[in-house]
């Protein structure tokens, strides 16, 4: 009996986490292996990037290498009631959501932890690349991952001190190709898997694609204008364009042209040229500070607006619980509604809000 | 095995058995001493030889069949693929017979093999009515058979649901009409007195893994004048039936378990009913919105299945297994997608109940103190499952 609680990894068959449940095994506690079968399209189940049957006889041939019991959990249902719906819900009120985000918030440190914890598990273990570090008076802080290629932090930013209080990061102070090292050293089958890439259940198909095949009324056709409102031509779909984005939008100018924004009351693209695509502001809502409560007055942070994104610096004024006002201290290029706006001092992160109109 | 910290508890027999060390030190000799292949002429052949017929003859005498009636097969699924295929195509071609009538209960061995013929091969599959408990009444199967049924398949005990069907009278209205009726009985063998001749059974498929026999291992009770064809063709094996050289080993592990599960039946049933009725008791008294599936008497002596509304049976299964406690369910997945099995919606569960099945199968290692520690831990788990769910 080595004492140490018992930890539910959420295991997915890569490398990431298959290292993670290795490392937590090496290190004497008593280790169950989770995974979550999400939702895919009828007829698609074995594309979804990430819970295919193939990614899960990885991850259990991962567990038994291990020697640790494996479960399968079915999160269908939930993923689609919660998360899927929520991406098509945001699509055609004109935002870009962050599925990832959603789900590690609904169904990762939802369902999956509350089965662990079912199981007897007082800790839940992810692959994830960010770091957790306890401070005296028993709060959780989440920190930036040390290698900064790889650093995930971003997508835990809307956890709860609840969720994080019963979290192990044990990548965190790993650098991605020290991890495939590690896994060669378990001798994991996992080690040469490719890294994964966009919304596993897109099936690696465009989510333009998905989003007209799920939602009938998403491809509206509308005028596209320059932001004195003089219409230069027609878009297909407010949905099939994001902020910053220039491929598509198909009309002849002398300067390259940018969505720049998009009014959905009048379902119009709105296009400019690179110099008015910066932003000085921005509105966040649904605030989640990490230590529980605001920090208390305006602060001084550096701000990441998407999960590969540059950080920079602004000034955070909190307007009551709901939102905050981020001002930057010069313009920034890509502000997407539906995005979140992660608030960083040095590694820490302060908190997170999802980007409004 | 352990789980944790806890030893498991192995519930789940139904599923398979360990195989018995009696067993295994009868099949030991046949590995290496006795190899020879019995279609030899030499006398590493006739060894080899006369230990297939001997095994042949205990397995027949435990069925009250004859010798010659026994088809050795790799499994009870292989039985099964065996009676169904090989009776439709020699039925069609004898007397141009293409109907097929089966059970809605039956093991997929039975129906997945009844579905191809009819997709594949141009039969026509029709499903017997059963009842609440599974079992099928034989005045249907009088209603239903037709001049033109090539077959009858109904399984003699089900696997999900421990329900024993009246296979004698069944047998006796499909001998009259001149139909083969073939059954299923893999776990039936395991713990009933079977008499091939008293049920009038034309066909009939057992697997020695579930009476502490190995694995890989079954065979075929064909009633002799039961036309056949092979399945698995090749040289003249088992009467022609089934070619490939005969599994030696595993074909004496098979008949020296199936001859200690005959000669110690009485004491083997003696020792699990009370434990299997006292589960299901404490089960039905202790468990909130929870359900006996199957018959509540006229079922197997180490059967208990349950549904429990509102719980997933895949969670549940996971749970119990976390508190040491290895059981099955009909709706099993282990990839995550479970659905409600076809013999639960077959006897008329909602999707509610159907997905939260519980299948807890005793054995020779079972004991009151893991009933009751069974018992003890059970309505938690549940609950906890509920709660997930909701």
């Amino acid at each position: 009996m080595t004492g140490l609680p018992k930890v539910a990894v959420a295991m997915s068959g890569g490398v990431d986490s298959s290292v993670a449940a290795a490392l937590l095994v090496e290190q004497g506690y008593p280790v169950i292996g989770l995974m979550l079968r999400l939702w895919s399209e009828p007829g698609s189940e074995n594309a979804n990037r990430c819970c295919t049957p193939d990614a899960m006889a990885q991850a259990r041939k991962v567990a038994s290498q291990l020697g640790i019991p494996f479960y399968a959990i079915d999160a269908r249902d939930r993923f689609h009631d919660t998360v899927v719906q929520a991406f098509l819900n945001g699509y055609s009120s004109g935002i870009t959501p962050n599925p990832c985000v959603s789900c590690n918030r609904l169904i990762r440190w939802g369902l999956l932890l509350e089965t662990g914890q079912a199981m007897g598990a007082e800790k839940m273990a992810t692959g994830h690349y960010a770091r957790l570090q306890t401070l005296d008076d028993g709060t959780v802080q989440l920190k930036k991952g040390i290698d900064p290629r790889k650093d995930q932090s971003y997508v835990l930013s809307a956890l709860t001190q609840e969720q994080l209080r019963h979290t192990i990061l044990p990548l965190g102070d790993l650098e991605k190709p020290h991890v495939r090292e590690l896994a060669r050293k378990f001798g994991l089958a996992v080690a040469e898997r490719p890294e994964s890439q966009d919304l596993c259940f897109l099936a690696g198909e465009d989510y333009r694609t998905f989003l007209s095949r799920n939602f009938e009324h998403i491809a509206r056709r509308g005028p596209i204008a320059d932001r004195q409102g003089k219409v230069l031509g027609e878009h297909e779909g407010l949905a099939f364009f994001t902020i910053g984005q220039r491929k598509g939008i198909k009309i002849a100018s002398s300067k390259a042209l940018y969505v720049i924004d998009k009014n959905v009351e009048r379902n119009t693209l709105v296009v400019g040229p690179v110099s008015e695509l910066g932003r000085t502001t921005l509105i966040a809502n649904n605030l989640n500070w990490i230590a529980g409560a605001d920090p208390g007055g305006a602060f001084t942070a550096d701000v990441k607006i998407r999960y590969k994104a540059e950080l920079a610096t602004a000034t955070i004024t909190p307007g009551g619980s709901e939102s905050a006002r981020v001002e930057f201290h010069s313009p920034v290029r890509g502000i997407t509604a539906g995005q979140l706006a992660v608030f960083y001092q040095g590694d820490v992160v302060i908190g997170s809000g999802i980007i409004s109109h | 095995m352990n789980i944790g910290k806890k030893q498991a508890v192995y519930l789940d027999y139904a599923a398979t058995t360990p195989v018995d060390e009696r067993v295994v030190q009868a099949m030991l000799p046949y590995f290496g001493t006795i190899f020879g292949n019995p279609s030899s002429i030499h006398s590493f052949g006739q060894q080899a030889e006369s230990a297939l017929e001997n095994s042949r003859q205990v397995v027949a005498g435990c069925l009250h069949a004859r010798p010659e009636e026994i088809i050795f097969t790799a499994c009870g699924t292989e039985s099964d693929n065996l009676a169904l295929r090989g009776t439709a195509f020699e039925q069609r071609k004898l007397r141009k017979a293409s109907h097929i009538l089966i059970s809605p209960v039956e093991h997929h061995a039975v129906s997945v093999t009844a579905r191809q013929l009819e997709e594949e091969f141009g039969f026509n599959v029709e499903f017997l009515p059963v009842d609440e408990y599974g079992q099928v009444h034989p005045q249907e199967v009088e209603t239903m058979i037709r001049p033109d049924t090539a077959l009858v398949s109904v399984i003699y005990a089900n696997n999900e649901i421990g329900t024993i069907n009246p296979i004698a009278e069944i047998g006796a209205i499909c001998h009259r009409a001149g139909i083969p009726l073939h059954t299923d009985a893999v776990q039936a063998a395991a713990h009933l007195a079977i008499n091939v001749n008293t049920d009038q059974v034309g066909l009939l498929a057992i697997g020695a893994h579930k009476f502490y026999g190995p694995k890989g291992i079954g065979a075929l009770y064909v009633r002799r004048g039961t036309a056949l064809q092979p399945v698995e063709t090749g040289g003249k094996q088992e009467n022609n039936l089934r070619a490939g050289t005969q599994n030696i080993p595993y074909i004496v592990g098979m008949a020296e378990a199936f001859r200690l599960a005959c000669a110690e039946r009485q004491e083997r049933v003696d020792a699990l009913a009370p434990l299997r009725d006292r589960l299901i008791s404490g089960v039905l008294e202790c468990v909130p919105r929870a359900r006996l599936t199957g018959h509540p008497s006229q079922r197997l002596p180490n059967h208990a299945s349950f549904v429990f509304e509102k719980v997933d049976g895949n969670l549940l299964l996971m749970l119990l297994n976390e508190e040491g406690f290895a059981c099955s369910s009909g709706s099993a997945c282990k990839v995550g997608a479970p659905e409600p099995s076809e013999i639960l919606s077959a006897i008329g569960l909602s999707r509610a109940w159907a997905l939260g099945s519980l299948r807890v199968t005793l054995g020779k290692g079972t004991t009151m103190d893991q009933i009751d520690a069974f018992l003890q831990v059970l309505p938690a788990v549940v609950e906890k499952a509920r709660k997930l769910g909701a």
